[in-house]
């Protein structure tokens, strides 16, 4: 192939940026996503959450989450009227098939979980070789291939949202679907959710609605007395839960 | 000492990845290595491309906010591939209930029925259409 002083002064600058990914060891796998531009966070709508367990199976089958482990799950919550502080909550597979049908008296509800995606993570900070860290647009994410499995991050994260692969033994969690918000999609279990009591939401956006909810409505997030900065934010949370 | 030295930098120059420390106390590649895994749900906004017959149904009824693959699962595979790649055919009675089987913990105005009791377990598509579930009555259908 010919190639003429004038190409190669318009490849040269083109090679300089790809010699940054070259040298990083993977292209860019999303090259019009920007890393800073981003600050995700999700909503968790609970009166609007039915408890069918939709998120739960996309969560695995689009992660390929082993039986018995669960990136996100289910809880139902029952609170009898004479003791607010001490609520039955039961999970059966992570509520991965629905609840069985059940009727009780006092305040009964579901409420999804998942990795909270904490600013100041302490699963981050307790790892001792940089295998998990919160990524420059916000989302606490797992480098399977430099883990040990040595499982400090499972102790340490405050809410039980980690727990070791046993088909490669090393440390994972949700990573909020990262191959898919990068590439313009939301989460698999946004996606799914009939009721659209789940929802991605980009903080940095101006335009994303969730800044319009969270001034209109009274909204928690999980542990607060935690300091972890967590950004799965609750709407219409009882104080029971935990 | 100085020979250990330049052992010790050449040891880390060959054992720490390239890219460590790009962004932080982490390998920086690690975030493009895990943004390029293949996506199994395809996003109802493709299945709508192509499925517009049942987007025109889902809007006369109460489904009409509720995405493809809450209830066909992961179709990425069917989207790439349509000719080759077919949905599984789906047991409503089973699917149905997950949603709408009775439940004091699901919010009140949400439809729910004891299966038992509404369909003794026969398949919801016996008398309900998916995609516009209401059964109408003669002179509703009429209109």
């Amino acid at each position: 192939m010919d190639i003429s002083r004038r190409r190669i002064l318009v490849l040269l600058p083109a090679a300089a940026v790809a010699w940054k990914f070259v040298l990083a060891g993977t292209p860019e796998a999303s090259p019009n996503y920007q890393l800073t531009e981003h600050w995700w966070a999700m909503l968790i709508d609970i009166p609007k959450c039915i408890g069918c367990g939709s998120c739960v199976r996309a969560c695995a089958s689009e992660n390929d989450v082993p039986d018995g482990y669960f990136r996100t799950w289910i809880e139902r919550y029952h609170i009898p009227d004479w003791h607010i502080e001490r609520p039955d909550v039961e999970s059966p597979d992570g509520g991965k098939l629905g609840f069985p049908p059940k009727q009780q008296e006092g305040k009964n509800f579901f409420v999804p979980k998942l990795c909270n995606h904490c600013e100041d993570s302490p699963c981050t900070q307790v790892c001792p070789v940089g295998a998990t860290f919160v990524s420059p647009d916000g989302v606490v994410l797992v480098d399977k291939n430099y883990c040990l499995g040595c499982r400090y991050c499972v102790q340490a994260c405050p809410y039980g949202c980690r727990f070791i692969n046993p088909k490669t033994n090393t440390a994972e969690k949700c990573s909020l679907c990262y191959h898919r918000i990068t590439k313009g999609l939301t989460t698999a279990c946004c996606e799914v959710c009939p009721t659209g009591a789940r929802q991605l939401a980009d903080l940095k956006n101006p335009k994303d609605p969730i800044h319009e909810f969270l001034r209109t409505h009274t909204v928690q997030v999980l542990k607060p007395h935690m300091a972890t900065g967590a950004k799965v934010f609750y709407n219409g949370m009882d104080g029971s839960v935990r | 000492m100085l020979i250990a030295l330049v052992v010790f930098i050449a040891l880390r120059a060959a054992v720490v990845p390239r890219s460590f420390g790009q962004y932080g106390h982490y390998r920086g590649s690690a975030i493009a290595e895990i943004a390029a895994r293949p996506i199994a749900y395809a996003g109802h906004q493709v299945c709508e491309g192509c499925h517009t017959d049942v987007v025109d149904q889902k809007k006369l009824g109460r489904h009409i906010n509720v995405p493809c693959e809450a209830c066909h699962g992961a179709q990425a595979k069917h989207a790439d591939d349509p000719a080759s790649v077919k949905p599984p055919k789906l047991d409503t009675a089973i699917l149905c209930a997950r949603c709408h089987e009775a439940n004091s913990a699901k919010p009140k105005n949400f439809p729910q029925v004891v299966t038992a009791d509404h369909s003794g377990g026969i398949a919801c598509d016996t008398c309900h259409t998916p995609h516009k579930p209401k059964i109408e009555t003669a002179t509703e259908a009429k209109k």
